[in-house]
């Protein structure tokens, strides 16, 4: 009889297995990661475009076949750019300080504001995400969820009512106009809220046996505990603060006073408008600080995401 | 008398600490909200104001922009969703077998386009899809197709501000959803192994309803950008060719900053709020439940 090597033995069959299967396990990934990357390499495609058409000289990027790899990269366009988009005035409290060539105005212009923004907002929201979350006071659960209701309300909505209060207030055409109604948040008093929650309360009683004033108590203890979220919620300031165009473009209409995005904007919308080169060195060195910052601050762009998403 | 001042000594450091924020938010977030609703009965412009009872609201209703612009927006609306919602599940499924090195390496890739602004974006796309020498009408060229007038024919512009968005595939439901397929414990999968479950099925009876807050989640957020839609729409056609990209933010820019009418672009913004608010409440009548593992 057969019960010879028709079967193989349990081992072999079992390694062939495992084998075949690690083999096909290997092919299966390699296809997966091809996949991946094609759909990276989509999505990734629009900013390879931005800085490839930025160092292409201006006259190769109205001709066919547009250069996939440049083959003169150049900072020409961004020299001209410089020179070509006029000289302007930082003006700030109301003063003239400097001359400088108005892409580079813009560039002061949105980082100057972006960093003020975010400085104010990271203090107060904290200020008020730690009198929410540890210190019970009449009215404290009303306006909580006064602060929650207003997330749902789409920005739009306040678009006019803002504009004709900052008309009526003369702050139309400046920074103070395009600043202030943008510091009232309320998603990152949520996220400070959620997070000092979560904290042990027994280090803040300790500094208030120890004599501390509350604004003490405050600095040294609820800060340097909260500085993750505190990380977190200045990240996406920053990013939105650096972006925001709506506003911006509502507020300003002096050129000198332009952010970025709106500068923009307006090259797309002045005789420049069809000079991709001019016009993507532009942008490159509009995106150039937010990818910086990214790469920079990966991990805490991740955790502000999924801590984003608790709360849905 | 004594009570007051036992009060504020109790409390005054509270309300210390919360004062500036909840001016800030009376101030430009409450006060305004409130003034949106007063100027939607309103004729208002920079010099005066009147009553006007519900015309605002006629006007919108029977104005044939703002349907068309509403038309525009959730056409946008519902292909965005659904093809982000897809495309990152998809990527985050795909993701899964990989080490964490990797999978952290590709979110780092999705996100990326995200971190830089959609003014940025949107005139790249400009170029991209720049009839004479842009890079989509080379591509076509180069399998003998004619060229396409991306964002000025009427009939295809909308579909290339489409087009523009979903080809990039969304960082942040990358992100979320790899989380949530990694949360997933492994014995439920070897269980259904154990049961003789194959792929298709583990995939269709556990990941993805395990995955139904995440995905309620990334719904709702993008449904309401997508409802929002106004940056690259407002670079890239302005909402024209004859008013076919025209969206329901940028007809409220416009009625607010070409036409001045505050009265009737404060209408159309609560409106679009309305609108909003239906759907998302919509969607969590449906797809919330509660899961646990």
């Amino acid at each position: 009889m057969t019960t010879e090597p028709a079967l193989e033995s349990p081992a072999t069959s079992a390694r062939t297995q495992s084998a075949g299967r690690n083999w096909s396990d290997r092919v299966w990934k390699i296809i997966i990661l091809v996949l991946l990357i094609g759909a990276a390499a989509v999505s990734l495609f629009p900013l390879y475009w931005l800085f490839v058409t930025a160092i292409t000289p201006a006259s190769a990027t109205v001709k066919l076949p547009p250069e996939v790899i440049p083959s003169n990269p150049t900072l020409d366009n961004i020299t001209n750019l410089i020179q070509l988009s006029g000289t302007g005035g930082l003006r700030v409290l109301g003063l003239e300080w400097i001359k400088m060539p108005r892409m580079l105005l813009w560039f002061v212009n949105t980082l100057l504001l972006a960093l003020i923004s975010t400085g104010i907002h990271v203090l107060f929201d904290t200020m008020a995400g730690y009198a929410f979350a540890k210190r019970k006071f009449p009215g404290s659960n009303v306006l909580f969820w006064l602060i929650l209701a207003a997330l749902m309300i789409p920005g739009q909505v306040t678009l006019v009512p803002l504009y004709l209060m900052i008309t009526q207030f003369k702050l139309v055409n400046t920074f103070a106009g395009v600043l202030l109604p943008g510091l009232a948040d309320v998603i990152g008093i949520f996220l400070l809220k959620q997070y000092i929650q979560t904290m042990p309360s027994e280090l803040e009683e300790a500094a208030r046996m120890d004599g501390a004033s509350e604004w003490k108590t405050f600095t040294s203890v609820i800060v340097p505990l909260a500085a993750p979220a505190m990380a977190v919620t200045a990240i996406f300031a920053f990013q939105r603060y650096w972006n925001a165009f709506l506003w911006p473009l509502v507020v300003l209409q002096n050129p000198d006073l332009f952010t970025l995005q709106v500068g923009l904007s307006y090259l797309y919308n002045s005789e420049f408008g069809t000079n991709y080169g001019l016009l993507m060195s532009g942008a490159a060195l509009a995106s150039i600080p937010m990818i910086i910052f990214f790469f920079a601050f990966q991990r805490y762009f991740m955790q502000g995401l999924r801590v984003g998403a608790i709360k849905g | 008398m004594a009570k007051i001042t036992r009060f504020w000594h109790r409390y005054k450091w509270s309300y210390f600490f919360i004062a500036p924020s909840m001016i800030l938010f009376f101030l430009f977030i409450g006060y305004p909200v409130l003034r949106a609703v007063v100027l939607a009965f309103q004729k208002v412009s920079l010099r005066s104001t009147e009553w006007t009872g519900l015309k605002n609201f006629v006007d919108v209703f029977s104005s044939r922009l703002f349907l068309d612009s509403m038309w525009h927006t959730f056409v946008y609306a519902l292909f965005v969703v659904a093809a982000w919602i897809i495309s990152s599940l998809a990527v985050a499924a795909l993701l899964q077998p990989f080490s964490n090195r990797v999978q952290s390496l590709f979110r780092g890739a999705f996100y990326l386009p995200y971190v830089t602004s959609i003014i940025v974006i949107s005139l790249v796309w400009i170029y991209i899809f720049q009839p004479e020498y842009g890079f989509f009408n080379w591509v076509l060229s180069l399998f003998g197709l004619p060229r396409v007038l991306w964002l000025q024919d009427p009939n295809i512009a909308l579909w290339s501000l489409i087009l523009s968005t979903i080809l990039i595939i969304p960082g942040t439901g990358v992100v979320l959803y790899s989380a949530s397929i990694g949360s997933i414990p492994r014995e439920l999968y070897e269980a259904a192994e154990v049961e003789g479950a194959n792929a298709v099925q583990k995939w269709w009876r556990i990941t993805v309803p395990l995955l139904k807050p995440t995905t309620l989640y990334l719904m709702v957020i993008y449904t309401i950008a997508g409802f929002q839609v106004f940056e690259r729409v407002y670079i890239m056609t302005g909402g024209g060719p004859i008013n076919r990209t025209t969206t329901i933010v940028q007809l409220i820019y416009m009625t607010a900053f070409s036409d001045f009418n505050f009265g009737r672009a404060s209408a159309q913004a609560l409106v679009l709020f309305a609108i909003i608010a239906t759907i998302s409440f919509v969607q969590f009548r449906f797809l919330s439940t509660d899961v646990e593992y």
